[in-house]
């Protein structure tokens, strides 16, 4: 400790030692003056002088003490203790390591996602804008409505819309398919973030034809263009059309909106509104930054207004694609992205608080426990005058020793639990690159393990100093002991109660994954590979040049073993895309039927994803270009549109023809079974489906699905490189079997459940740990009753059902107030729940058996030391 | 040892240090051989309340230290009383006095009232 002399004042120390010594020195020669022999002397005046060490203590505590000189000794003190018991501090640091580690991993992921604000400046005023449909339900905006509501509205600061463009940068040996965004001018300005070299987007950019121009991430430009300085100015060719960069975005920029997005390129949608064109599709998503004097609903209020006039002047517009909006939703942008996964997050940031809680309790418990053995000990400082608030400050410094190193290796823990977590996480986590342990974590990690120091600390403290000397000393240890008990029972008891609360939250959410995963997604999902398929160039802007590719593609897909079908499709399946078009029928001449789901296929798709004919015939390969444009319907729209009718042959326009009485008919020529787009749990049925050469529309990347013999992940570089025979240029991504993305559109829930069982699972372990430690000691204390029972005829089944019932009994109290806590908890993750209530019996039972067992066998042990017990040992120990 | 002893009353023994410090620089061994003596063996100050005593004194500053020879030629640690030491006794020294002396008159009342 020389490092830190002003710690230890080593010059007070000995001057206090030789100050005493001359003293008694001085005594002693006195005596030995008057004829007492030197060694009587010094018996009678250690007698006299009482003990030196307590008089130095006594010393010590009147000078007036540095604190960091008492708060050193009580630590060292504390280490000596953690010394002397290495197994107790084992436990007691992985335990708090666990529970710490644990909870400020769990904290850095939903700290950036929830909790900071988004990373822009003022980002509370970002909103984002959605348009309400008929039913009231929110739907993507237009561009039509975002120019009418961004030149009327005077909330906002700026608006932008933006959509994915995922443009192929052609060359080197595979294309590589960039994913980025195509944004109206204002995008940058409204998140507030500017480019660090070169320009932002202005409004000559972003003119019907006008420029090819391209910002850049600072990630691409460092990974492809090696960080160029002189890149501003430069073309780059991104699906063969040359592109001007303009500028480069700061390596700070998060692009919240489309975290992957590396490229950035004008809109230049058509301001005067063609009716058919793309202008009025609904698929742009609107951001805007409000006036920092407005509020979020007083700008909706506005717009709402502003969309209904705009809604009579452009009557036409709106009637063909989706029909008059209801009104506007303005949401802060936060919460919109983030809407997913809250639900997810705050159960599981629930859920490891109750982990943290029973490790505090458990750690406690074991304090207690040693506190209990170390009663004399602390009598005896007490009787030898160790003041109570040093008795307390010397307990609590050695559970906040402890915690201080549990803590430690808790954010080494924690490390690993972040990178976990990453690892699990449900797909399209927003913000998860933001996911790190940084200053804020490591804050949050301080201050959650003092926080348990104390809390842990303070029960054995208040009890150490609340032991009588006097009983203690004498050791009729009955009663004291009994104290001791009851306190660690307590805790026992909310160990089971809080490790019951975590196990029903994994069970209702275990039940509802399997509830999901029974769901018939309306196809067959075995053996089925995917992966999108992107045509790119400006040859393909020739529509036969495109269907050429797409069919020799899928020939070629079909020649490679293993493969049994094959077909292309405009939307896959529980993608996470989906398509969203009117059919204006015929036998229904004023209703547009809204919203349904649209599919562009090849022929085969039905076959290959094994999806029902429910009548009539399927698509075929004359239902190409030119022939009558042929429907199939999906079997509820079926049901609800023609109740009493066969709906084969029904007349119906789609697509650009709807509703336009000088557009031809097409005819439904069949009924398919109900597939699940968007998610297992929404039931949004109504589809139709046409082949690709008769649909108004050009999709320029298409899902291929693949029906395979075995494993179907295996053929991939197969299908592949047959894509790439036809065409090397193309670009194939988001290759996935089906039933991987089957599990990830449940990704949340799974999230979810997975960190619940891993916690479910180290609270009912710490649970027993705490019934199994306090049982130890019971039985310990009662070896000698035990004793006598045995020897008064008590049988060995006798004794083990008195221990195992004061277990049990234990558990049951437990159970019962944790069911309370369970059916409040369970709020929760209420809307995580499929198909299950959050009072599912069986859920209920199936935990209070799995408890009941686990800590039966946690009672078993200790019972069974009981019942074997020997009372002619035990009683002449006693 | 057949001379009955007393326990001191609280804070009678600072008021007895400062007073025996007041004769002259002395050590703590000294001072507790004095009270000794003076007392005829009344007061005995066990070591184990005189050094803290002795420190609790020297930190309030109403005694100084210094660590000097002894005339047998032994390191010592010496008390010596300061200004605002030989304030306190005074001031204790009185409010003892008219205590005691009240204590007294109490005390002798006492008697003559029970006649």
């Amino acid at each position: 400790m020389k490092w830190l002399p002003w710690l230890r004042p080593d010059d007070q120390e000995a001057n206090l030692e030789r100050e005493l010594s001359f003293h008694i020195e001085e005594r002693v020669a006195d005596m030995v003056r008057s004829g007492v022999r030197e060694e009587d002397a010094r018996r009678r005046v250690r007698l006299e002088f009482g003990a030196a060490e307590q008089v130095k203590d006594e010393c010590r505590e009147v000078r007036p003490a540095h604190w960091a000189e008492t708060s050193l000794q009580d630590i060292r003190y504390a280490w000596r203790n953690l010394r002397r018991n290495p197994g107790f501090a084992a436990v007691a640091m992985a335990t708090l390591a666990l529970g710490i580690g644990a909870t400020t991993a769990v904290f850095s992921a939903v700290n950036p996602i929830l909790f900071q604000p988004l990373p822009y400046p003022h980002a509370g005023r970002l909103v984002m804008v959605q348009e309400l449909g008929r039913n009231g339900s929110p739907r993507r905006p237009t561009f039509a409505t975002f120019l009418g509501l961004a030149v009327n509205s005077h909330s906002f600061d700026a608006m932008a819309v933006i959509k994915p463009w995922r443009p192929t940068m052609v060359g080197s040996a595979q294309p590589e398919r960039f994913e980025g965004q195509q944004v109206s001018a204002g995008y940058f300005r409204t998140l507030g973030v500017l480019p660090s070299m070169g320009r932002d987007f202005q409004a000559p950019d972003d003119q019907f034809h006008g420029p090819n121009v391209v910002v850049l991430s600072d990630r691409l430009w460092r990974r492809r263009f090696a960080g160029d300085s002189t890149i501003i100015g430069k073309q780059v060719r991104l699906d063969d059309y040359l592109f001007t960069v303009i500028g480069i975005m700061p390596s700070s920029f998060e692009n919240v909106l489309a975290p992957s997005a590396e490229l950035w390129a004008p809109l230049q949608y058509n301001p005067s509104l063609p009716t058919e064109g793309r202008e009025w599709g609904h698929h742009l998503r609107m951001v805007g930054r409000l006036r920092s004097d407005v509020s979020a609903n007083q700008a909706r209020n506005e717009l709402t207004g502003i969309l209904h006039s705009l809604a009579q002047t452009y009557a036409k517009g709106y009637e063909c694609c989706g029909g008059v909006p209801n009104g506007t939703a303005v949401d802060r942008l936060q919460d919109e992205i983030t809407r997913g996964v809250k639900p997810a997050l705050l159960a599981i940031l629930g859920a490891v608080v109750l982990v943290l809680l029973i490790v505090c309790v458990n750690v406690t418990n074991l304090l207690v426990a040693r506190s209990a053995r170390r009663r004399s000990e602390f009598a005896l400082r007490a009787a030898l005058g160790a003041g109570r608030t040093r008795l307390i400050r010397q307990t609590l410094a050695e559970s906040l020793l402890l915690t201080a190193i549990g803590g430690v290796l808790g954010m080494a823990v924690g490390e690993l639990g972040v990178r976990a977590l990453l690892a699990l996480s449900p797909f399209g986590l927003p913000r998860a690159d933001a996911i790190r342990v940084d200053s804020s974590v490591y804050a949050f990690g301080l201050g959650i393990t003092s926080l348990v120091g104390f809390v842990v600390g303070l029960v054995p403290a208040l009890q150490a100093s609340h032991s009588d000397p006097h009983d203690a000393l004498r050791q009729s240890s009955r009663t004291t002991t009994g104290g001791h008990q009851v306190t660690r029972r307590m805790l026992v008891v909310t160990e089971v109660a809080l490790a019951l609360v975590l196990l029903v939250g994994a069970g209702l959410l275990l039940r509802s994954i399997e509830n999901l995963f029974a769901i018939d997604p309306g196809f067959d999902s075995t053996h089925l590979l995917t992966m999108q398929v992107q045509e790119s160039g400006r040859r393909f802007n020739d529509d036969s040049v495109r269907a050429r590719f797409f069919t020799q593609a899928l020939e070629e897909v079909r020649k490679v073993p293993g493969v049994t079908a094959a077909a292309f499709t405009s939307q896959l399946p529980l993608s996470g895309d989906f398509a969203v078009y009117n059919m204006q029928l015929e036998s229904h001449r004023n209703d547009n039927s809204e919203g349904l789901l649209q599919y562009a296929v090849s022929p085969a798709y039905f076959d290959t994803m094994k999806i029902p004919l429910k009548g009539g015939r399927m698509l075929d390969e004359g239902d190409r270009a030119g022939a009558p444009t042929a429907v199939l319907i999906s079997e509820s729209f079926a049901r609800r549109k023609f109740p009493n009718q066969t709906p084969i042959g029904q007349r119906v326009r789609v697509g650009a023809g709807v509703g336009h009485a000088d557009r031809s008919w097409a005819t439904i020529v069949g009924v398919v079974g109900d597939v699940k787009q968007t998610s297992l749990t929404i039931s949004a049925s109504d589809a139709f489906y046409t082949t690709m050469t008769q649909w108004d529309w050009v999709d320029h990347a298409q899902s291929l699905v693949v029906r395979t013999r075995g494993d179907a992940a295996a053929l991939t570089p197969a299908i592949r490189n047959a894509i790439w025979s036809v065409d090397k240029d193309q670009p194939i991504i988001r290759i996935a079997t089906m039933d991987a993305l089957l599990a990830r559109s449940q990704a949340e829930r799974h999230f979810a459940l997975t960190l619940f069982e891993v916690f479910g699972i180290v609270a009912l372990i710490l649970a027993a740990v705490g019934i199994y430690g306090v049982l130890s000691g019971s039985v310990a204390e009662r070896m000698p009753e035990i004793g006598v029972r045995t020897a008064l005829g008590a049988s060995r089944r006798d004794i083990l059902v008195l221990i195992l019932r004061q277990g049990m009994t234990l558990t049951g109290i437990g159970v019962v107030i944790g069911l309370g806590g369970a059916v409040t908890a369970s709020q929760v993750i209420i809307s995580m729940l499929y198909g299950v209530s959050r009072f599912d019996p069986v859920t209920y039972f199936g935990v209070i058996a799995l408890l009941a067992g686990v800590s039966g066998i946690a009672c078993w042990m200790p019972a069974w030391r009981a019942a074997k017990v020997d009372p002619s040992i035990t009683l002449r120990a006693g | 040892m057949a001379s009955p002893k007393c326990d001191l009353p609280q804070g009678t023994l600072d008021l007895l240090i400062l007073k025996t410090v007041a004769l002259g620089p002395v050590h703590g061994y000294a001072i507790a051989q004095r009270l000794q003596q003076i007392s005829c063996d009344v007061v005995q100050v066990p070591g184990g309340s005189l050094y803290p005593a002795l420190h609790r004194l020297e930190n309030r500053r109403l005694l100084v230290a210094e660590w000097r020879q002894t005339e047998t030629g032994r390191d010592a640690k010496f008390y010596r009383l300061t200004r605002r030491g030989r304030a306190h006794l005074e001031a204790g020294s009185a409010s003892w006095q008219r205590l005691s002396e009240t204590v007294g008159l109490i005390l002798g009342m006492a008697e003559e009232g029970a006649q």
